[in-house]
């Protein structure tokens, strides 16, 4: 039996950041209680916007995005309001896809993570029976101790947090992240290496390890460009998709998923759902979120004093601006919202005025569990990438539904529930159902 | 089979879907996301017509060849009909979502009806090619050889056309679709499904690999001709594209002035 030392920081990477959130602009010049600060990383999904307006809001309740920019008329922020919708859709498509694409790749070329090597501490039943009601009952236990251990790290959590014991937290993320980092790398570049019959010393391992996690660790705590501090977030996801991937006996596997979107569901809707809690304090508080456990796609606009400048709109991944820095708590963090843009040299007429900031952000968990259910589907399933396929395209399905709930309800949301829903019941029915009508038809060469 | 084989027939036969889809869909974020939803709704029809082929073999468990070759066939015709229900079923989403959009946002231009039925073509496509080629494409990579026990050796290359063929075909029978579901004319949603059903019964005769491409390919040409006339193009404005005289290259010229 294999076990993890620091395994309860992995399992706080994993639990908490189960959901979608929404950018906000650090300026807070909300006018609406709670529709300020940061999110912190829990399962919050805000189609937040920097609102400085509430009179824009009750004309457009049905807006996919409540767009307050002082100065701009409502004509133009209802022109903008679906081209936001969607392309935020797409920003997070993507980080989404290049996770699955990368835990996918690996699954299928690196044959370690398909090994059966022992299990974690948190799944001890072994799922070896002949029997099949032993085998399920045997994963119904694992699945009751994941979840319960889930669920205490959730709640020391919160109660951390409302006790303000930030130094804890922190430290406990900078364990998870080092460990992360630095271990799981070095044990990943180490398979990788040998699939290949790649030979490489230890000098140059240890220098490219050093530089991998040191950098990974100032992008991700501290400051760093946006897009480095993205790529890391979605390796560090892959990595603890692929861990999961590989110590989690089948069944459990599946029981895991099914529970946890339960778990993710009730956690961030029911008024006493640590999760939600979590959201609230942390809107009370006006605090940033946690570092390390929130993916942000966070794009910038600088709007001008009487004019919208249009060569600001866009995704505009700039450097970070030091002088932000002193609008944050202790935290200091830099994963929210680090990018801002100076005032451009070909507009001597603007100031920079408004920062005004419009993302989404999607927690760290659900990137790994939306990797585990399409890893585990690549590592199954004899060679089959019809089923890895479905599965991503319900996964992306169910996320751009959620998407589209969350800019009707304009709340915190689970990203969870809808996608694995749809992941599992794809996967089931393309594994029995389709891949023999498919494989049929292929060896016959017939088209449908 | 070699990396050459896997890497020729991947290009031939997701070639120009992956063209269309860099040059065209690409660039604007809600077009990527109706054809994802597109591809689901393709996915969605295999997993029914699998379901019904599935429970038609299980209840007839016999092993005797004729009838399994039968039940495939009636299969793939079943599947047939139930993927251009799903397109029907698009449309009809694709209406309504289409006069939502216009009542959120009256000044945006949302995407016109034309160029959601190209978008839904090329989803059903993709989606279809990647289910029919994928496995079969991965499998080239691996060891062995094809044709050993006489079978032809073309089998890669003719599968690779063939998922071409049936890429493009989507695509032009969703613009010929939607075009007949938006005016009324219901013999265009017949004839579609008919050359559906033909282009999937030619593959049957699967050993003649020649008769059944080329009859495949020429019934892709009419089909491209026809949704080219129904989608507003004409002989003169073709001639002008190719002339490079139309208006948007002329526009585009003197703009980068």
């Amino acid at each position: 039996m294999l076990t993890f030392m620091a395994s309860d920081s992995e399992e706080e990477v994993c639990d908490e950041r189960t959901s979608l959130m929404s950018a906000e602009s650090p300026t807070p010049r909300s006018c609406q209680d709670g529709r300020q600060g940061l999110e912190d990383g829990e399962s919050a999904a805000q189609w937040r916007s920097q609102e400085s307006e509430e009179d824009h809001e009750d004309e457009d309740p049905d807006r996919y995005v409540c767009s307050g920019v002082p100065g701009r008329p409502p004509g133009l922020e209802e022109e903008l309001t679906l081209k936001y919708g969607a392309k935020h859709v797409i920003m997070l498509f993507v980080p989404v896809t290049l996770c699955m694409i990368v835990v996918v790749a690996t699954i299928k070329s690196v044959r370690f993570y398909t090994e059966k090597n022992g299990q974690l501490i948190y799944t001890p039943f072994s799922e070896d029976t002949p029997s099949v009601g032993r085998r399920l009952l045997n994963s119904v236990l694992n699945t009751l101790i994941m979840i319960s251990v889930i669920v205490t790290m959730t709640i020391f959590l919160v109660v951390l947090y409302k006790y303000r014991c930030y130094k804890f937290i922190h430290g406990w993320l900078i364990m998870s992240s080092l460990m992360l980092l630095f271990l799981f790398t070095y044990i990943y570049l180490g398979e990788v290496l040998k699939t290949y019959n790649v030979a490489m010393d230890y000098p140059t391992l240890f220098l490219t390890v050093w530089n991998f996690g040191a950098v990974g660790m100032v992008c991700i705590h501290w400051k760093g460009p946006l897009v480095l501090q993205q790529a890391y977030l979605i390796m560090i996801s892959a990595l603890m998709a692929l861990v999961f991937i590989k110590y989690l006996p089948e069944w459990s596997a599946w029981v895991i998923l099914g529970a946890i979107s339960v778990y993710d569901l009730v956690a961030v809707l029911c008024p006493k759902g640590p999760l939600r809690m979590l959201v609230e304090t942390a809107q009370e508080r006006n605090e940033p979120i946690f570092p390390a456990l929130i993916y942000s796609s966070a794009m910038v606009w600088t709007v001008g004093m009487a004019k919208l400048d249009p060569s600001s709109q866009g995704a505009l991944q700039l450097p970070y601006d030091p002088e932000m820095e002193d609008s944050y708590d202790s935290f200091g963090e830099p994963s929210y919202p680090d990018v801002f843009e100076p005032p451009l040299p070909g507009y001597p007429g603007e100031e920079l005025e408004e920062e005004e900031e419009r993302g989404v952000k999607l927690g760290l968990g659900d990137f790994i569990f939306y990797s585990v259910l399409v890893g585990k589907a690549a590592a199954t399933g004899s060679g089959d990438w019809n089923t890895t396929l479905a599965c991503f395209v319900a996964i992306l399905i169910g996320l751009c539904l959620t998407l589209l709930l969350l800019a009707v309800f304009k709340k915190a949301l689970p990203a969870l529930p809808i996608s694995i829903t749809f992941g599992l019941i794809f996967y089931f029915s393309t594994d029995n159902l389709v891949r023999p009508f498919m494989d049929t038809l292929a060896s016959h060469q017939l088209y449908i | 089979m070699t990396a050459a084989v896997f890497f020729g027939c991947a290009f031939i036969a997701f070639g120009p879907a992956l063209a269309l889809y860099i040059f065209t869909i690409s660039t604007e974020p809600l077009r990527i996301i109706f054809l994802i939803v597109g591809a689901f709704f393709w996915l969605v029809s295999l997993l029914f017509s699998s379901l019904i082929w599935f429970m038609t073999t299980t209840l007839t468990d016999n092993k005797d060849e004729p009838r399994e070759k039968y039940l495939l066939i009636f299969g793939v015709l079943i599947s047939v009909l139930i993927q251009e229900m799903f397109r029907f079923a698009y449309y009809k989403l694709l209406k309504k979502a289409s006069e939502g959009l216009k009542t959120i946002n009256p000044y945006e231009e949302a995407p016109s009806m034309r160029l959601l039925a190209y978008v839904s073509g090329l989803g059903f496509g993709i989606m279809s090619g990647i289910f029919s080629f994928v496995n079969t494409l991965s499998d080239s990579l691996g060891p062995g050889t094809v044709g050993i026990h006489g079978d032809p050796p073309q089998f890669f290359l003719n599968s690779a056309f063939m998922t071409l063929v049936i890429t493009l075909l989507h695509v032009f029978w969703g613009i010929v679709f939607f075009d007949g579901c938006a005016k009324k004319k219901w013999y265009t949603l017949l004839v579609v499904v008919l050359s559906h059903l033909l282009v999937s019964a030619l593959t049957f005769i699967s050993p003649h690999y020649g008769l059944n491409l080329v009859l495949a390919y020429i019934i892709m040409v009419l089909t491209g001709v026809w949704a080219f006339f129904v989608s507003g193009g004409s002989c003169r404005s073709l001639k002008l594209c190719l002339l490079c005289q139309d208006k948007d290259f002329l526009l585009f010229n003197q703009r980068a002035r």
